[in-house]
């Protein structure tokens, strides 16, 4: 369909291959970090999000290896890197 | 352990140039990519110019897996709740060589990287290069998945983030300001489908950006560009600008507004989306190329910074082209002077400068500065899409005089304003 999917339903269509460990993590100390607010907007798959206690929860699941969080939030804050070879999504089109 | 002529680092459109280039002269060159194949990774609008770049690779294009060649020019002033479309239809756009043509990536870089092999280049995917190895203060190899490889000289063609130059102390992780984000979606339609709705005959193709509302006064917009048997609809927008947050909003809801918009919902109606994809794209111009050689590297395409918004189109795959095969020309010359410093390698530079690569981002090395200006994307096209809805409504009672129509809208003070908006915009 063209109509609206929700992220989680127009991430499923992409193909991901799993990864021995997550390849963006936020660095320790650094989850109440402003800076980490950022990503929560920039985020296209929107993996970021913001939880009652005021927090950044982030899940790497359906990650697009797109850049953007590391660039907004800046690497003292996360520790980012691309999947090891062959993991992660795989673009069928592109 | 292993030594190469050349070891390139990603096997997108930057590299695979580099290599196919470097082993038609039968130089032993190693490609390293993370994806599973070419293009695994890789995300563009998009559109490919080929006349910059058809000369340098004169075999190359009869063949080449592209979509549509775009013969309409579109562009759409999207204001709240209307909009203004320029259709451009010429005939030059219709007479063979084709200007430009509409890609996706998965599917060229694959082919790309088949011409490469097929000249004598070897490519390893699945392959992610952890960081470069320096001796004595230079380049002489890197490490990839803890295999150490050597080679003469490194050329870092890993795309917009390029953390190889960054290790290699070329570049700094990046400032916000100085890219953007994309991000899209192809739809699935019938051929047919799309030639009627787009009043295409044929193999052609239209390209439809869309600025304004679609990004809230943000720097960038939308585009929408026809394949053979799909769409590609997406939204470029600056990353600042969506860190900033005024008005606050999150990038996936863009998309999903634009999709809801009459103008697009009747385009796409139908269609199946099959993929999601992002990426970032660098668009500070000049001032944010970096550094494009080192001892025993050089950058190339994206990983350099050679990628350019003018506006609402974005051009970066004919300078990564470009790029790789100037980059592979400075590794020759390197070779016939047998040594890879940075002073030899700098001869990239001088070629980059000689050719349209240099040229463009020094001639629209304002365009940042100059479109970095929330009225074009609010104002104006507010402004034209109101002007235009009180020209063409007939009210009970007398129609308004066009004249009055207008100069309502163009106070002294707007056209002022204005002449200082498009007095920034003529230095382009
Ligand atoms: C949404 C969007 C729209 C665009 N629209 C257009 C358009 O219409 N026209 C246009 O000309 N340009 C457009 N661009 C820009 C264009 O896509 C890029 O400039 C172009 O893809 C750059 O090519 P590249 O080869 O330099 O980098 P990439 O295509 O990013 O290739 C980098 C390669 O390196 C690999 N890699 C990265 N790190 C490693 C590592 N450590 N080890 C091994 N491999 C690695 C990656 O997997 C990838 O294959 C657009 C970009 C986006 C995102
Ligand atoms: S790389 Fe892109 S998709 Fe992945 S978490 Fe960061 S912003 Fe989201």
């Amino acid at each position: 369909m063209s109509e609206i999917l929700g992220l989680k339903a127009k991430l499923g269509l992409d193909v991901f291959k799993h990864d021995s460990e997550p390849h963006i993590r936020i660095k320790a100390g650094m989850e109440k970090d402003p800076r980490l607010k950022k990503a929560v907007l920039v985020c296209p798959a929107g993996l970021y999000s913001l939880n009652d206690a005021g927090e950044v929860e982030f899940t790497i699941d359906g990650c697009l290896e797109c850049g953007t969080c590391r660039l907004a939030c800046g690497t003292e804050v996360l520790d980012w890197n691309y999947p090891t070879g062959g993991a992660g999504v795989q673009f069928r089109f592109g | 352990m292993e030594k190469f002529d050349v070891i390139v680092v990603g096997g997108g459109l930057a590299g695979l140039a580099a290599a196919y280039t470097l082993a038609q002269e039968d130089l032993e060159v190693l490609v390293l990519e993370r994806g599973d194949y070419s293009g695994a990774k890789n995300v563009t609008g998009g559109r490919l110019y080929l006349n910059p770049v058809r000369d340098l690779f004169p075999d190359l294009w009869k063949k080449a897996p592209l979509e549509r060649f775009i013969a309409h020019e579109e562009v759409a002033m999207m204001a709240e709740k209307r909009s203004v479309t320029i259709r451009y239809s010429g005939e030059e756009l219709r007479q063979e060589p084709y200007q430009s043509y509409s890609v996706l990536r998965a599917k060229f870089d694959r082919w790309l990287a088949k011409q490469a092999e097929r000249k004598g280049a070897m490519l390893v995917a699945k392959s992610r290069v952890d960081e470069v190895i320096i001796e004595n203060g230079q380049v002489v190899g890197v490490r990839a998945g803890g295999d150490e490889l050597h080679a003469d000289v490194v050329i870092a063609c890993d795309g917009a983030l390029s953390l190889v130059a960054e290790q290699a102390g070329l570049r700094q992780p990046g400032n916000p300001h100085d890219f953007a984000v994309g991000f899209k979606e192809i739809i699935e339609l019938d051929p047919a489908v799309i030639e009627d709705r787009f009043g295409l005959e044929g193999n052609e193709g239209a390209a439809r950006l869309y600025m304004g509302e679609v990004t809230r006064g943000k720097f960038g917009g939308g585009f929408l560009y026809t394949n053979k048997e799909s769409l590609s609809l997406g939204i470029v927008v600056g990353i600042k600008d969506l860190m900033d947050g005024s008005p606050q909003v999150q990038a996936p809801q863009l998309l999903d507004d634009l999709k809801q918009r009459p103008e697009v919902a009747s385009l796409i109606r139908g269609g199946q989306t099959v993929e999601y994809s992002a990426h970032v794209i660098p668009e500070g111009g000049l001032k944010a190329l970096t550094k494009l050689y080192g001892n025993g590297i050089l950058v190339a395409g994206d990983a350099a910074g050679f990628s350019m918004n003018i506006g609402v189109t974005v051009r970066g795959m004919e300078y990564a082209l470009a790029s790789g095969y100037y980059a592979a020309q400075a590794v020759l010359k390197a070779r016939e002077a047998g040594q890879y410093t940075a002073n030899q390698l700098s001869v990239y530079e001088l070629l980059l400068k000689d050719s349209f690569v240099m040229k463009d981002f020094q001639n629209f090395k304002d365009a940042p500065t100059a479109l970095d200006n929330p009225r074009f994307f609010t104002v104006y096209p507010e402004m034209v899409t109101t002007m235009m809805s009180e020209l063409y409504a007939v009210d009970d009672g007398p129609k308004e005089r066009i004249y009055p129509t207008i100069k309502k809208h163009l106070t002294i003070r707007e056209m002022w304003d204005m002449l200082g908006d498009f007095r920034k915009v003529r230095k382009l």
